[in-house]
């Protein structure tokens, strides 16, 4: 008996000590520092960047350099907020992780083909949009499915990326399907080749870049939903998100934007890279 | 912690129920199969001993991801199409089957020659010597290390994460990137584990307790 009240005793600390711990967490976010005021005493800005997305983030193991779209935004946002000589650090995030990285102090600011949405507005800051995109879906060629429609039957399996607001949308608008969620695009394509669902479904941006590299698979269907990015930044950081507007914006006027957008997706069969520009 | 469990509570649950379905699954025939290699490593027979030894050799020093990757991702295109769960659950098993298979061969080989000699000479077949006398000895001693394994097993069951597999581990992450409460949801999940697990190493105390009464 005396034994059973002490192994009793040992769990109820344990318990007792991560819910103290879990408490702990929710004050350890960063909020005092002002990361503008660090930005521009470090000539630096620290970007959470996707490493696997073709187009917007991806590393090109020839010279380990992440290469896209998002990172050339972050390299001309920072040399406009900060001058020429000011430098874009990069981390690589994935969908998963780019908040918690965020919080926690390792990155000043997350440009990684992340949609403005209501849900994260609660934990986070948005800049403006920087890029128009919509959910799609990539199918084999040859596939029946040709639009989200198709995917609202009960066995039917599409594939996501974990925290991707792609697979909260497929819910709405494929309730039927079952959503199988992976860690990140990489393995959510090898996923597919594999069979392990009949569509992959994500922005359209993202999908295109697949297809580039993989000719026997195309994107069907029109864009089902509208998926502004935007850039995240922690809650409180007032200055840094005024600076970005506004350097977005200088971008914007001096045709800049244009030009990357032209640079990106001017190739890309299928997408009218018009209709993004600004 | 608590707002975590009300609002993705049976989310928690069915994760739950996948982690010890595929723990037990993985579990029972881990057993079988790593019992079975660990008999052909002890076996007179060169051929058996050597393919005993491949197996346990390659299998244990492989990552248990690499492994489930290629039952999830290179089966599906060349044999049978499988889920992840399926693939996951057949990683794992494979996996701890060569660790299961060590530790029973250690077992087997301590208990002494002389039993196995004692039990021929009274007419036993090698077959009948093993099965009655050997085998019940050796997993006798085996039983604190089997129950690490399965410890392992259970832990390393959060695999299926990857796969897709709707474990425990998959539920997490999914809670903690819908409500962003990052820190919240994993506490919650290991809480979970925790629940599978410590039963699980009280009983394998209580086994051992129990088994060494006799032998005294």
């Amino acid at each position: 008996m005396r034994k059973i009240l002490k192994s009793v005793a040992l769990i109820f600390t344990l318990m007792a000590s991560l819910v103290l711990l879990s408490s702990c967490g929710a004050k350890g976010e960063v909020k005092n520092i002002d990361a503008w005021d660090q930005a521009q005493k470090t000539d630096s800005i620290t970007w959470g960047v996707k490493a696997d997305t073709k187009l917007f983030g991806l590393m090109d193991v020839k010279d380990s350099q992440i290469k896209g779209f998002d990172i050339d935004i972050a390299k001309a946002l920072t040399k406009q907020m900060l001058g020429k000589k000011a430098k874009a650090n990069f981390i690589q995030v994935t969908s998963q992780t780019r908040i918690p990285l965020l919080k926690n102090g390792n990155l000043d600011a997350i440009i990684a083909t992340m949609t403005i949405t209501k849900e994260r507005e609660k934990v986070v800051d948005f800049s403006n949009s920087y890029f128009d995109a919509g959910q799609s879906l990539l199918v084999k060629k040859g596939s029946s499915i040709k639009s989200v429609k198709d995917l609202n039957k009960p066995g039917t399996k599409v594939i996501g990326v974990v925290g991707s607001n792609s697979v909260e949308n497929i819910k709405k608008f494929a309730p039927k399907a079952q959503v199988i969620q992976l860690q990140d695009y990489a393995q959510a394509l090898t996923a597919l080749k594999s069979g392990q669902g009949a569509a992959l479904t994500t922005d359209n941006g993202i999908l295109f870049g697949m297809a580039v590299d993989n000719p026997n698979y195309q994107v069907v269907g029109k864009a089902f939903t509208k998926e502004p990015y935007g850039i995240a930044i922690n809650k409180g950081q007032g200055q840094l998100k005024k600076h970005l507007n506004q350097a977005l914006k200088e971008l914007e006027e001096s045709g800049e934007y244009n030009k990357l957008v032209e640079k990106w997706f001017g190739n890309i069969a299928g997408f009218d890279y018009k209709e993004v520009e600004r | 912690m608590i707002n975590i469990i009300a609002s993705h509570g049976s989310e928690l649950l069915s994760g739950l129920g996948q982690t010890v379905l595929c723990s037990v699954i993985a579990l029972f025939f881990s057993l079988i199969i790593g019992s079975m290699f660990a008999i052909f490593e002890v076996l007179p027979s060169k051929v058996l001993h050597t393919i005993g030894r491949i197996y346990v050799e390659v299998v244990r020093n492989i990552p248990l991801l690499v492994v489930t990757m290629f039952f999830y991702i290179v089966i599906p295109q060349y044999v049978a199409s499988i889920n992840g769960f399926v693939a996951g659950t057949i990683g794992l098993t494979i996996y701890t089957s060569a660790f299961i298979a060590e530790t029973v061969r250690a077992g087997i080989q301590s208990v002494s020659g002389g039993q196995m000699e004692a039990a021929r000479s009274n007419g036993m077949t090698y077959w009948q010597a093993m099965r009655y006398i050997v085998l019940p000895q050796a997993f006798k001693i085996v039983i604190p290390p089997l129950g690490n394994q399965f410890i392992n097993l259970v832990k390393n069951s959060s695999v299926l994460a990857f796969v897709a597999g709707f474990d425990l581990m998959y539920v997490g992450n999914d809670i903690a990137s819908t409500s962003f409460d990052t820190i919240n949801s994993y506490l919650v999940v290991g809480v979970m584990y925790l629940i599978i697990t410590m039963p699980l190493s009280y009983y394998m105390r209580y086994l051992e307790k129990r088994t060494n009464r006799g032998a005294a």
